[in-house]
């Protein structure tokens, strides 16, 4: 009796707290005087409706998985890398700089754009393993000196833009002079979506679930992330580990970084994170870390993002209807969990 | 005008501007020294910053728009304390989503009043103390929230340092154990402190849309990234009400500096200059830290001794120790 019980809350839980977080969110609709079905419907037709909104949709999943899939090693060391932003945006920066500097050079555009991804991942971790020396040995929480590396980054994607690196007459918030084609990750025809893109999402979560499940480097991640004390007093460098963590999913993120520029936009754009950092969170937050959920996962927020464009011209909403039905979505599972430790506590 | 004019009119309006700052961060102190991380800030101050215009337009009342706001603070706070604390979820994982949830609400939910005409707070002199030189024209030419945000600091230093409910308060960030032997509903209080301290930020998001950055704009009403501010001042402040305050006008000067330097510094872009406070704050809260770092106790033993008093002291000074229990949960044995 307790069994089934048990699993049922185990399965139903989750369940029922997406299910009133769509609830709520239906609410919101009403008070704004549409109907929900409709704008659902509407949601749907916007990332499902035709081939090319499909397309978009993956075109948001590659750099949400790449991101995703680096939290998943933060967060098994027990870090919150909130600074995950700004490593997307230095990434793109350090992308961007190499392609600025060798596009004239006499080499292979594959080569340049093998060069401009190492730089890139490179960047994003070294903005990574900042946040995580300031927390290591500057004594700063890793959520606060994230936030103010995520500032400095914008900052300095900001003055780039409209400095150093302007478009020719006048920087504009449009962003940086396109770069030449070749310089580009080639695109499916008539669309902004590059299967390079989907290969390095899919290969970042298959390698970082392998290697937090299977190596001995994610069981040392585990045990720093679960009692950072114990593990230090049975021998595992806890700042080292801590530092690897946040590299690694620095060096994912700053891929990101290299998708968006070289893959989506062919250009630096001051948005050019496009927030995937923060979405990511949502998504490890939702899946609780588990990396066979990474891809669906994904896939669904990307595919509520996407599906949120189409809102204002459909039915003259905000399409931060998106925004606030993917946070609903996290908070639903977390008060659900939350109920069902309360009940489990008390049987 | 002379120029002594235009600095004493420029400096009222930092502290006007930094007045919801103050407010919010130190609803979050309050909230933090009874152990609960509300990370929600940036989400519910844009939230109850959009909810408090839409509510003064719709009223036409300037008290219905801050209630309107305070209740917005109250509830966000409320759901991260019944998630941290009845729910043991983690206070970090719901604050950091309803950040970014209640922003985007705040966007969905008030489209229909950007750029919607509405009431301003309007100044309201103290009589007599207005005419003090240079004081008067700082401190007694302000309107009400900023005049409450004055006595906010005040207050909140008495409480916290020179009450009996404030020991408490404190005890229950520090040792919650210690203060449920002597009596102390632990939980009751927690959720208690969390909802005012919410309350207060609520307070802070129609200062801006009633006051310092009158009406909504939507996603360009500026207010983005200002919750997240209050949080760092939070901890620069040390948990402590005076030094809060120092912080949230050191900031709001640096912010004004930047919009009068910009005409002097042409190779700057003014994008820059306007986010230039924020890596600034950052690097002074890595200062605040490094006091408590192990090295640093080290490195000191290192140096010769006179230097080293000094330099000690002025860590000392800048020192800031966060509650010992904060973000865990109370379990009673």
């Amino acid at each position: 009796m307790i069994r089934a019980r048990s699993l049922w809350l185990q399965a139903g839980g989750p369940v029922i707290g997406a299910g009133v977080a769509v609830l709520a969110a239906a609410g919101l609709l009403l008070l704004a005087g549409v109907s929900p079905l409709e704008a659902f419907r509407q949601m749907g037709l916007g990332a499902f409706g035709s081939a090319n909104r499909m397309a978009d949709v993956l075109v948001v999943w590659g750099p949400l998985a790449l991101v995703t899939a680096g939290l998943l090693a933060t967060f098994a060391a027990g870090l919150w890398n909130i600074g995950i932003e700004g490593q997307i945006v230095m990434g793109a920066i350090g992308v961007t700089g190499v392609l600025r500097l060798l596009q004239d050079a006499p080499l292979s555009p594959w080569l340049v754009l093998a060069i401009a991804l190492a730089a890139g991942m490179a960047a994003g971790a070294a903005w990574a393993v900042l946040a995580g020396l300031l927390k290591t040995i500057g004594g700063v929480n890793e959520i606060f000196g994230g936030l103010g590396l995520n500032f400095i980054a914008s900052a300095l994607i900001l003055w780039l833009i409209f400095g150093p690196w302007k478009r020719p007459g006048i920087g504009s918030m449009s962003g940086t002079e396109p770069f030449p084609e070749a310089l580009g990750l080639p695109n499916l025809a008539g669309t902004r979506l590059s299967l390079w893109s989907l290969a390095l999402g899919l290969a970042a979560v298959g390698v970082m679930a392998l290697l937090l499940s299977r190596s001995v480097l994610g069981l040392r991640l585990r045990a720093v992330g679960s009692n950072a004390r114990a593990a230090f007093l049975l021998g595992v460098p806890t700042r080292r580990h801590l530092l690897t963590a946040f590299g690694m999913c620095g060096a994912l993120a700053g891929m990101a970084g290299f998708v968006q520029v070289t893959a989506v936009y062919h250009r630096l754009i001051p948005s050019i994170s496009s927030g995937y950092g923060f979405l990511g969170l949502l998504v490890a937050l939702i899946i609780r870390c588990r990396a066979s959920w990474v891809v669906p996962v994904a896939a669904f927020f990307a595919a509520i993002t996407i599906g949120g464009i189409q809102l204002p011209i459909a039915l003259q909403l905000d399409s931060s209807l998106s925004g606030v039905l993917q946070g609903l979505l996290v908070l639903g599972v977390l008060f659900s969990d939350g109920f069902r430790h309360r009940a489990a506590a008390r049987s | 005008m002379d120029w002594t004019a235009i600095l004493l009119t420029g400096l009222a309006g930092v502290l006007a501007t930094a007045g919801p700052l103050v407010m919010a961060a130190i609803g979050e102190a309050l909230s933090e020294r009874a152990g609960v991380v509300n990370l929600s800030l940036n989400g519910t101050l844009i939230l109850s910053a959009m909810t408090g215009f839409a509510v003064a337009v719709a009223t036409g009342s300037l008290a219905a728009g801050f209630l309107g706001g305070a209740a917005v603070g109250a509830a966000a706070a409320l759901l991260v304390a019944a998630a941290g604390i009845t729910l043991r979820q983690s206070q970090v994982a719901v604050g950091f989503v309803l950040a970014l949830t209640l922003r985007d609400l705040a966007y969905f939910l008030g489209t229909p009043f950007i750029g919607a005409a509405g009431p301003r707070l309007d100044v309201l002199p103290v009589p007599v103390l207005e005419r003090l030189p240079v004081v008067g024209s700082l401190l007694f030419r302000q309107d009400v929230m900023t005049y409450a945000s004055f006595l906010l600091v005040a207050a909140a230093w008495v409480w916290i340092y020179r009450t009996r409910p404030g020991l408490t308060l404190r005890g229950l960030g520090e040792q919650p154990a210690a203060a449920f032997v002597r009596g102390a509903d632990v939980t009751r209080l927690r959720y208690l402190y969390t909802v005012a301290g919410g309350a207060l930020v609520g307070l802070a998001g129609p200062m801006y849309s009633l006051s310092v950055k009158a009406g909504w704009k939507g996603t360009i009403s500026g207010l983005d990234g200002l919750g997240w501010i209050a949080l760092a001042l939070t901890i620069f402040g040390g948990w402590h009400p005076l030094r809060i305050a120092a912080g949230a006008y050191l900031f709001a000067f640096l912010q004004w500096l930047g919009v009068v330097l910009q005409p002097f510094l042409p190779g700057i872009p003014s994008q820059v200059l306007q986010v230039a406070p924020f890596p600034f704050m950052i690097l002074t809260l890595v200062l605040v830290n490094v006091g408590q770092a192990e090295w640093t106790g080290r490195l000191l033993a290192l140096m010769p001794e006179g230097g080293r008093r000094r330099l000690a002291g002025l860590l000392r000074l800048l020192r800031a120790n966060p509650p010992a229990a904060l973000g865990q949960t109370f379990e009673r044995e």
